[in-house]
Parts: C-alpha cells; structure tokens; sequence
C-alpha cells in the first residue's frame, strides 16, 4: 500500500483518551456522514440528484474530528467536496439533500446546488468550487474574529490538490504574518482529480512538506482515526484560540468513490481502494468503542436512529416541492432584489 | 467648503467612515506606513492605528478573499487593489467568489466591502498599469461599480460606498489624484446609483465618466464657442446601479447621444448604454448613438501615443462636429 500514511496506524486500543460522550459524538457524526453520502449516491443513480456531486466516503474521520473539537461559534470554509463538513456542522440533512436535489427545501433553496452547500448558522461559511478560493476567505474570517475581539477560530478544508495554487500560498503566509485564528486542514486522498498528487508535486507530502516554508509545525495525521483527527484538531484549535497563530495540518485519507459522480476512477491501482478500506474510518472506530466497552446493541441503536434519520430527511426532500422559480432574481443585493438600474 | 486635491478626498472619506463606524477597516498594499503609492491614503494609519489599517503582502488574492471573510463575519473592510489592472489577478476573488456569495446562499450571507483601485491612463504607465476597466465590473451580477470625476463626489461616494450592504468596486482615476475641487464640509455622503447633469445643452447630449467627465465638459464649450453647438453633459458616477432615468430623459431631450470612454471599443460600458437607449427611447433619437472609445488595442505608453488612443477634448470635439449637423 504504496499510498498508506506513515502515522501508526488506528488499532482498536490506540488512540488518546477522550471521554464517552465525545466518542459518541465522533461515532455518530461518521455514520451521519457516510449514510448520507450513500443515499447521495443512490439518488444520483435514481436521478434525484442532477449536476455533479463530490462525495467523502472514506473521508468521514477528517470531518467528524474537526467538527466536534469545534465551539458552536467557530467558522467551518470547505470545498465543492463538502457535505460532509456541513452535516457536521449540524446543517439539517434534508437541507443537504433538498439543496442537491434541487428542492425548495434546500439549504439555500436551490441556488447553490451540491458544491456550494452553506449553513451561516451553523458556522459553516460556504462551500468552494474554485480550488483553493476560500483559504483566503478562511483567513478573512479569523482576521475579523481577531479585530472584533472574539475567540473565534476559522477551519479551512481542502483537499491535496489545492496545495499547488497560489492562493493556499498567499493565505498561509498572509495568515503567518497576522498571527490568524485559523487552522488549515489539508485532506489528502491521494488524487487530485484524476492524477496521483505525488506524481505531480515536488515534494511527499503536498501540504506538510510545504509548512517549514511559513515557520509552521509538519503536522501529519492519520485521516482515517477520528480520535487522532480529534486530538490534532483540539490542539490546533486550542493554539489558534489562544492567540498564538495559524497551524496546518495534513489528514492522510482516501475517497472511496471517483472524484465527482463522473469518474468511475479507473486510474487507481488494482488493490489500493481494497487496502484503504481495511483501515475504513467507521470500522477501526466502531471496533475501538466495542473494545472500550461499549455495548453493541448502544452502537446498533445508533446506527438505526442514524439510517431513520437519513431516510425521513430523503422522504421530506423528495416531498419538497422543485426550487420555485421567484428565487432567481432574488438576493444578488442586500436589500433582497437584483436590480441594476432606476 | 473646503479645497481638496482628488487623492485628498480619498483619505478624507475614508477618515469619515473609519471614524463613524469602528467595523471599518482598511487593508492593502503600500496603504498604511507608506500612505498609498497615490499618496491617496496619508494619515489614516496614524489616525486608526494598525489594527484597523494595514499593510499586506503582495498577494492580491489574500488582500481580497481577506476582505471577502471579514464582511461575511461582520466588519467592513475596505480593500486596496493598487492599480486596477491587477485585479486580473485576483479577478476569482471578486468575481466568482465576492459577487456570488450572497446569491448563492440564498441571503445567508452578506458582504459589505469595497474595492478601491487606481484605473484609467495619463500616466504613461503602459498596457498593465493604464487600462479602463470598469466594464470588467459592469459585467458581473453581483457586483456595484461606482467611479467618480471629482474630490467631491470622491469623499461622497467613497462613504456612501462604505455604508453600503453590497460589495462596491470604487474606481479612482490615477490622472485625476492631483485635481482639485470644492468639497462639503462636515460629514458628506452621496448617493450610489445617481447620474448628475454638469451641463445643460439644446443639440446633444454627451455620457461621461471618471476622468472622461472634464475633458467632455471642455469639449462642450469648444463646441458651443466654436460651433453653436450647445451640448449637454452628464457624468455617470456610476454603471451599477446605472441611473437610466436620467440617461434617457437627457437623450429624449436633445435626441443625439454620444458616450465618451476610456474602455477600449469592444464591450465598453457605452455599448451597454447605446443599447438601452436604442431599445428604449430610439423614437426619440434624431440620428445615430455615437461612441467615442479608446480604439481596441493594448495601450501603448509613449506620451505621443497615448494621447492618440484615449479620448481626447479634441477627438470629442471632431467627433460630434461631423456627426451633430
């Protein structure tokens, strides 16, 4: 496994101590995670779902570490790939899947569609479609939490390809120079589109390799092990928090599925998605909080309140009615119209 | 009232907000410590503090997705492009990610920002320091565009821009920065979207904008001395929102109308114009719109040269001459 992160990997009993009710929580945002994704798919394949879709199966770990180390009011900025990163947040799953399905009762009525997911309420600050835009957004964001005096932290998602654009440059050491409330989350999967990204970076590890350049800490994880996802993301969290400046972090991890609901990845290695899913992110950690002790009929329960919750939010969507055609000349401008002329 | 030099207005508008309203704040290259490479911005690091104004590095993209993320989180940034040319290089930043957002999230999200930048020739700065494009702006939903012709309406407009919810890019004219004029004193704030007639004619009636506005008002009295030709003259202010009202209700009365631009030809915001009033008053034109547009090519730098391409009092002169009778 060519491929593999060089971190230990997630053996049932590794990983720090954390205390119930946040395993819970980390066990329960995956599952959310990787049943929604799934039903994502299936109604692409029923043709609910038009445009593209980009989905985290495989990647569930990075957003659920993240969000739960995360304080209600911190800011979350993601990429096109990032209905994982908005359901985390707590974005309701049948605005999530309105949204994608076109449906009024999408997070944003319609108007934004799968890339472009945004819940402000719930801290998650949009989804960007144009590789590597919204790290200087990110940095934005957790300037102004430095001006108005908050706590706030803003966490930027994106993926391994981003690292060779030059706004991820520009905002890191932007976000350096400023001493930024921001942590960068680099979700390496391996490919960029459809290209290995070793194969085209000059150096391993596309975004940790790159941190000495900004005076920042090689922060390397393994993606696939929530509590370890989780213990970087309170550390870096904490440090950003505290006024003590910007981290970068790099999750290795894998995409089960192609690059968007185009691709059927054919470029990938005989084997390779194989070997990733004997370290599937769900499994290790459903097996760890077994060996911890808990009971398998708490985690079944869970399971089946998850899978209901997905099924009700697909049942809502598909009961919503299409996006209504008032909305197009809706809200270009603040006071809520599109005009441009008296 | 008080003289002000054009660039002078700029720091004075923005002292106003920056004052007024502590969520302002001001970022960009060269702003602070040095006071702008226009000397546009003198003062308003010592006045604010480097808390509210500071330098950045040359990164255009962070100066303006910076900006993009403070206004979504409840300030308002004010941010600097240092010459208008390189907003190609930030040109996602603004129009994919600035202009959308607030659409794309169905309200969510609103963005109180302004771009200010140096456009337009005179310098003999050459193709990438030179251009007009203002009409890059004009192009995308989402976006305000506002740029004005004189210290007055530079203070104005700047505030109003500044209090305004939407992102509004502010295109100064870098051959203007020296002018002088009469501003209010105390607190001044214009209104965006609002053309205003400098000059009332009988025969024709000539669009201007930015640092095309003087040069049509001397045009004008070229033509009424040497010509009869009595001529009246309108500075836009601003294309988005563009105040057709009073574009059209000044053709309908002379029924000639010439727009003068420093775009070069092709999509000039002129084109825009002429193409609104064709549609909409065409029963009340006595001939042909005319417009008078820096010829579409990159701009060359020799003085001689770039006096030929842009616009110039004489070319408008000729122009209406031939075209008015």
């Amino acid at each position: 496994m060519s491929n593999s992160p060089r971190t230990a990997p997630a053996g049932a009993s590794s990983g720090p101590r954390l205390d119930q009710a946040t395993r819970l929580a980390l066990f329960r945002s995956q599952l959310e995670i990787r049943l929604l994704e799934k039903r994502a798919y299936d109604l692409f394949l029923q043709n609910f779902v038009k445009g593209t879709s980009h989905l985290s199966l495989g990647q569930e770990a990075v957003a659920a570490g993240f969000a739960v180390a995360m304080r209600g009011d911190d800011y979350t900025f993601c990429t096109y790939r990032g209905h994982a990163h908005t359901l985390a947040r707590g974005a309701p799953m049948v605005g999530v899947l309105g949204e994608l399905m076109g449906r009024k009762c999408g997070l944003m009525e319609g108007k934004g569609g799968s890339m472009h997911l945004t819940s402000v309420r719930h801290g998650a600050m949009g989804s960007y479609a144009i590789v590597g835009a919204h790290l200087p957004v990110a940095a934005g964001a957790a300037w102004s939490a430095q001006v108005r005096g908050t706590d706030q932290v803003a966490v930027c998602f994106f993926g391994d390809g981003a690292t060779n654009i030059g706004a991820f440059h520009e905002a890191l050491n932007f976000a350096v120079v400023w001493k930024l409330p921001v942590v960068f989350v680099c979700e390496n999967n391996q490919y960029m589109e459809y290209t290995p990204i070793r194969s085209v970076t000059a150096v391993e590890h596309p975004a940790a390799d790159r941190a000495s350049a900004y005076g920042l800490d090689r922060l390397v994880v393994d993606g696939n092990d929530a509590d370890a996802v989780y213990a970087a993301a309170a550390a870096a969290i904490g440090k950003a928090r505290s006024g003590e400046g910007p981290s970068l972090i790099e999750a290795m991890t894998y995409r089960y599925s192609g690059h968007s609901r185009a691709d059927p990845a054919k470029y990938r290695p005989a084997g390779e998605l194989e070997e990733w899913m004997k370290r599937d992110p769900i499994a290790l950690y459903r097996a760890r909080l077994l060996e911890l002790g808990l009971p398998e009929g708490a985690l079944r329960e869970m399971e089946g309140a998850v899978q209901r919750a997905v099924d009700e939010a697909t049942e809502a969507a598909k009961a919503s009615p299409p996006a209504t055609v008032d909305v197009i000349d809706r809200d270009v401008w603040a006071d809520g119209g599109s005009s441009w002329r008296n | 009232m008080a003289e002000l030099t054009y660039r002078d207005a700029v720091a004075a508008g923005i002292a106003q907000e920056m004052e007024r309203d502590e969520r302002v704040i001001f970022l960009g290259e060269d702003i602070a410590a040095a006071g702008g490479v226009f000397k546009a911005t003198v003062g308003l690091l010592e006045r604010f503090g480097p808390k509210r104004v500071r330098d950045t590095p040359i990164s255009e993209q962070a100066i303006i997705g910076a900006a993009m993320g403070a206004a979504m989180t409840g300030l308002r940034p004010i941010a600097e492009i240092m010459f208008s040319d390189f907003l190609a290089v930030c040109w996602d930043m603004v129009a994919n990610e600035i202009a959308k957002a607030r659409y794309m999230s169905a309200g969510q999200m609103t963005l109180p920002l302004v771009i200010r930048t140096a456009n337009g020739a005179g310098a003999r700065f050459g193709a990438q320091h030179s251009q007009s494009v203002e009409n890059w702006a004009m192009s995308v939903p989402g976006l305000k565009v506002v740029a004005p012709s004189n210290p007055a309406d530079v203070k104005g407009l700047l505030a109003a821009a500044i209090r305004d919810p939407d992102p509004v890019i502010f295109f100064e004219h870098k051959a203007l920065y020296a002018t002088k004029g009469q501003v209010p004193d105390g607190e001044h704030v214009d209104r965006l979207g609002t053309a205003k007639v400098l000059r009332d004619g009988a025969d024709v009636t000539v669009l201007a904008l930015a640092a095309m506005v003087p040069r049509a008002l001397e045009a004008a009295e070229r033509l009424q001395r040497e010509d009869g030709i009595s001529a009246t003259v309108v500075d836009l202010r601003s294309l988005v929102p563009l105040d057709t009202k009073t574009i059209l209700a000044e053709t309908v009365k002379t029924g000639r109308l010439y727009t003068v631009e420093e775009n070069p030809r092709l999509c000039g915001w002129g084109a825009e114009i002429a193409s609104i009033a064709a549609e909409e008053c065409f029963y009340d034109l006595d001939g042909p719109i005319v417009r008078i547009t820096t010829p579409h090519v990159p701009l060359p730098a020799a003085d001689a040269l770039e006096d030929a391409t842009i616009p110039s009092v004489q070319r408008i002169v000729e122009t209406i001459r031939r075209t008015a009778g």
